[in-house]
């Protein structure tokens, strides 16, 4: 089927105001020595044969588990209202809102997006989104080194590896050099990364909580690196800054995130969201969207995408980044999310949260065959098995539970951790349930 | 419109949780003070409050929206009905490291639309990775980059015309490049006798956009592509265009080495209001150990990944790209199928010569030829009455149509570009060719009409100036 | 479009104005007028140092952005730090209160190089 409403006759008549004969007097341009090689593609189908095949293929993936995995993608609750708005077609079949009084809803509703993410972090501002964390850090690295011309930077390997990864292929035809710091078992070496910090350094990353759950404070070493004009970029996790200090409390200049909880399901890796927020200081330096306010001819308050002298369709080579489409309907879901979660509920959703992963690990304390890392943590800790993590989640599998990351996929090292997290959308029975599977493998 | 912190009531909440002892043991040091600013709402006032707001937007489901290069088609709903099955929608991306198993249907999608797009456009393998054009643009770059500098090549430069959109600059730029522009010449061409003198062994690759950014077929590209071989210049292919070739050339056929394409143009995935969108990207046999990893391949049935890609420049994104896109994307290619697609190309240049049939005596047409699935016209002609090609923009958003691409691409003075798409009737094109034509007359009986529109939108001509000068970019708390 | 007798100008839209081995730099009637409505001027650092026709600094309008060429080679010594806060003034005052900065000439020769009033009338013409 198609969506091309035109009879045979409507074609006809058109074809004879432009003064052609057939449609493919149409296309002389494109010579016989140019027409495909090929086009086997299969029949058309109706929307009800298309709909049974996807069916088919859906109902090959295994989605209806528990999840206590998270490691930077989280099963967090997303309220029904979340859908209700992004599913609006004047949200999600709406264009780039270039032109500002045909698209007031879109901007007004990045521009809530921006001041609430700004607010989150304590930094000054927000852009309109990014892809995701990954390409996000890349981005935020990117202005460190456009700002202070410097080459090296330091990445705390407690830092999200697939962050790092993405970072590390972006850079493959740039001069810049970037040193993985290692970790001390699962924690970050606050005091190795101090005395990496040089006069060439530009910026220096790390993340709170660290990939493998765990909590720090970073203001001493973001005071340190500020002292000698490095950049401190902090990675952060957004539900988290209901409760945990900011990147701003922690003098980190810019911060960045996957904002995945922020409303978006786990999708298979895609849509997700990146955050970016600032210091003023960058503002200039920054890629992305930015919506600001400002009035229009009759005084009355309008929003327009502004500071666009930074972007590619203006600079070109000289933008700050290439990026054109970005994330808009998740920057979208993300402001519903927390426009709904509000104030007092992101605190109550961070404590029953942390309530329930601590309860989790009063539990696996009493099973001796798991050493339990201890350190303050948010939603998500490390346990060391006696046995491969991946062979326990695999098994796991096959009782429902998606029971938690094993490291080893990413740090080799590591083949008996695996990083357990608990959001609010575990029950007391669905814990007991997973610490039994914990006992039985023990 | 208030914003949703002016409708805060302290006290109110819009989602309840569980109970919470409140009773946490974190150290002091670990802990926010800032006060953290957010909304106190009721769920009641959120819907009401982005209900209202997406009133305020034009979008494809609403209004005709020919925009030249975005390729605003109609966005099938079977595209989200089957997107939000909670099969694809609460799938965990890492169980795809876990148990292969458990994520075959995701590992078919994946499978599938690359099979289709590489035969749709001719080239070897795709990577679903990047999540928009200019990331697929980048991706490109980067594959560039990796086969130089393997085959030990000294490249500087990527040649782009200088109607190029300006993500491809921008790309080349953000991947380590120098750019070379090349003007298009009378007939719309990027200058072959320029391009012949510019291109050297530093050369690292060339950008083009077919049909071009002003709509026009390149009528020289084959032999553009040939001087670029010689000097081992990779071909890129922007995909930005495809929706006027579908099943009429297969840029890998005639020797382009890698292709982007914009799902959210030519696949008729929703525009989202700027995103998400799927830059895909498909490469030539040259260019496929550079690939980013994971690949899904499939082996007696099975699906699996493949890690072992020779020379691989890394990942581009976190997973596999925007997969719920991607699954929207596959929809309607398999809907559509093989006659579907084909239609798709021949309609949509139909209509754009059909509008630029009824429109040429009115607006001036900077070059005179067929063109493609969009084209140019420019305000030159209303010059004389002082209207510019913003102000017949404005007019058209109080006709209940969003305005063409205005100002793009730049070697085009008041330039505007249109561009119907094939899912648009002939009375969409007949009424609006009556706007057109109105607005015409009245640049000559009455311009300012023109020049003082919008007058029935919420808003009317922001002062873009004051919101750069004075950075407003957040709300008041 | 509005030119200064005894300034001297480039084809990039550049004027200077000399004052024994100082040349105060800005862009011209022409340039403001194409930009448009200026809301942002990147200032030099005092001390850069520039040869002629290099990139000295860059201004940004709303839908556009320019990178200003020195006229001639030198060290810079002053900038109109008034641009930070209005930079409409390139706009209101493009040779008077709108200059960008001031430069110490390294090499007097130069001047030749660039064109007089009547030659920039002439330039503009074309």
């Amino acid at each position: 089927m198609n969506f091309i409403p035109h009879t045979q006759q409507e074609i006809k008549e058109m074809l004879s105001v432009i003064g052609v004969q057939e449609i493919k007097d149409l296309f002389l341009d494109i010579k016989d020595e140019l027409k495909p090689k090929s086009f086997n593609l299969p029949d058309g189908l109706t929307e009800y044969e298309v709909e049974k095949k996807i069916l088919k293929m859906a109902s090959k993936n295994k989605s209806n588990l528990l999840y206590f995995t998270g490691a930077g993608y989280y099963d967090h609750f997303i309220p029904a209202a979340v859908d209700a708005i992004s599913s609006r077609s004047e949200f999600y079949t709406a264009y780039t809102p270039y032109q500002p009084e045909a698209s007031q809803g879109t901007l007004q509703a990045i521009f809530e997006y921006q001041t609430m993410i700004a607010n989150l972090t304590g930094l000054d501002y927000a852009n309109a989104s990014l892809y995701d964390g990954a390409t996000a850090l890349y981005e935020a690295i990117a202005v460190a080194v456009r700002t202070n011309n410097r080459k090296k930077i330091l990445i705390d390997k407690g830092v999200n590896p697939i962050f790092r990864k993405v970072v590390n292929t972006y850079i493959l035809n740039l001069s810049l050099q970037i040193i993985e710091i290692e970790l001390n078992d699962i924690f970050t070496d606050k005091e190795k990364i101090k005395s990496l910090i040089d006069d060439e350094t530009s910026a220096v990353v790390v993340q709170n909580p660290n990939f493998f759950g765990y909590i720090d404070d970073y203001e001493d070493l973001f005071t340190f690196a500020q002292s000698k004009g490095v950049c401190p970029i902090l990675v952060f996790y957004p539900i988290s800054l209901g409760i945990l200090k900011t990147p701003r409390e922690m003098k980190a200049e810019i911060a960045v995130a996957e904002g995945q909880c922020l409303g978006m399901p786990l999708s298979f890796g895609g849509p997700y969201l990146g955050v970016l927020a600032v210091d003023k200081k960058y503002l200039r330096k920054i890629p992305g969207r930015i919506v600001g306010e400002t009035v229009d001819k009759n005084g009355k308050k309008a929003y327009v995408l502004t500071l666009q002298a930074r972007e590619q369709h203006i600079k070109r080579e000289k933008a700050t980044s290439n990026i054109c489409s970005n994330q808009a309907l998740c920057a979208l879901r993300a402001v519903v999310f927390l426009s709904l979660i509000g104030r007092q509920g992101i605190k109550e959703l961070c404590l029953l949260n942390m309530e329930k992963a601590n309860y989790l690990k009063e539990q696996l304390n009493k099973i001796k065959s798991i050493e339990i890392k201890s350190g303050p943590f948010f939603n998500e800790f490390t346990v060391k098995l006696k046995m491969p993590a991946i062979e326990f989640v695999k098994k796991s599998l096959n009782y429902g539970f998606f029971s938690g990351f094993p490291a080893e996929i990413f740090y080799k090292d590591k083949k008996n951790y695996l990083v357990i997290s608990v959001t609010e959308k575990r029950t007391k029975e669905e814990i007991d349930e997973l610490v039994k599977l914990f006992e039985k493998a023990g | 419109m208030e914003t949703i912190f002016e409708k805060s009531v302290k006290g109110r909440k819009g989602v309840f949780f569980e109970k919470v002892s409140g009773d946490i043991k974190l150290d002091e040091k670990y802990i926010r003070k800032l006060d953290l600013k957010l909304p106190e709402v009721s769920e009641l006032d959120v819907i009401r409050h982005f209900i209202n707001l997406s009133k305020l937007n034009f979008s494809v489901d609403g209004e005709f929206y020919p925009l030249g290069s975005c390729t605003m088609k109609y966005n099938p709903k079977i595209n989200e009905k089957l997107s939000s099955l909670k099969e694809f929608a609460d799938l965990h991306p890492y169980l795809a490291f876990i148990d292969e198993s458990k994520v075959q249907g995701a590992f078919e999608v994946i499978y599938e639309i690359s099979s289709l797009l590489c035969e749709i456009t001719g080239m070897e393998k795709i990577t679903t990775q990047p999540y928009a054009g200019a990331h697929g643009e980048l991706t490109g770059i980067l594959l560039t980059a990796a086969y130089h500098k393997a085959k030990g090549n000294n490249k500087k430069y990527i040649i782009v015309p200088d109607s190029a959109h300006g993500t491809n600059p921008a790309s080349a730029a953000m991947g380590g490049y120098s750019i070379i522009s090349i003007p298009v010449d009378e007939n719309g061409n990027m200058d072959i006798n320029i391009l012949k003198q510019k291109i050297n062994d530093e050369v690292a690759g060339i950008m083009m956009t077919v049909p071009s950014t002003l709509g026009l077929f390149e009528t020289n590209i084959k032999e553009i592509i040939d001087i670029a071989h010689k000097y081992d210049a990779v071909m890129y292919y922007d995909g930005a265009n495809l929706n006027a070739i579908l099943g009429k050339l297969r840029p890998g056929d005639i020797g382009f080495d890698i292709v982007h394409i914009n799902l959210h143009k030519t696949f008729s995935t929703p525009h989202g209001g700027g995103g998400p969108g799927s830059g895909i990207v498909g490469v030539s046999k040259k260019l496929v150990d550079f690939l980013p990893v994971p690949l899904v391949e499939k082996e007696n049935g099975i699906y699996k990944l493949n890690y072992d890609i020779k020379n691989s420049i890394g990942c581009v994104s976190s997973f596999f790209g925007n997969f719920l896109v991607v699954l929207k994307a596959l929809i309607y290619i398999l809907m559509l199928g093989k006659k579907g697609l084909i239609d798709v190309s021949e309609i949509a240049v139909l209509n754009a010569n059909y509008l630029l049939s009824k429109l040429k005596d009115y607006y001036y047409v900077p070059y005179k030829r067929k063109c493609m699935h969009e084209f140019v016209v420019t305000a030159k002609n209303q010059l004389k009455n002082g209207v510019h090609a913003i102000d017949i923009a404005k007019y058209l958003i109080d006709n209940g149509v969003h305005p063409p691409t205005v100002y793009f691409p730049l070697v085009v003075e008041e330039a505007i570009m249109i561009e119907p798409t094939e899912t648009e009737s002939k009375q969409t094109l007949d009424e609006f060719t009556k706007i057109m034509i109105n607005i015409a007359k009245l640049c000559e009986e009455d311009p300012e009409k023109i020049k003082n529109s919008p007058v029935k939108k919420v808003i009317s001509r922001p002062d873009e100036t004051k919101a750069a000068r004075e950075l407003k970019l957040k709300c008041d708390m | 479009m509005n030119i200064k007798q005894d300034y001297f100008y480039t084809k990039e839209h550049e004027w200077a104005n000399l004052n024994g081995n100082i040349a105060r730099v800005g862009i011209t009637d022409y340039a403001q007028h194409k930009l448009g409505d200026i809301t942002y001027v990147e200032l030099p650092a005092i001390g850069k140092k520039v040869k002629q026709g290099e990139v000295l600094n860059g201004v940004e309008s709303v839908k556009a952005a320019s990178d200003v060429y020195s006229p001639l080679s030198g060290e810079v010594v002053k900038v109109n730090t008034a641009l930070e806060n209005d930079p409409g003034l390139i706009n209101r005052s493009p040779y008077e209160d709108g200059w960008i900065a001031e430069i110490k000439i390294s090499d007097e020769n130069e001047i030749k190089n660039l064109m007089t009033a009547n030659d920039y009338m002439k330039f503009l013409g074309e």
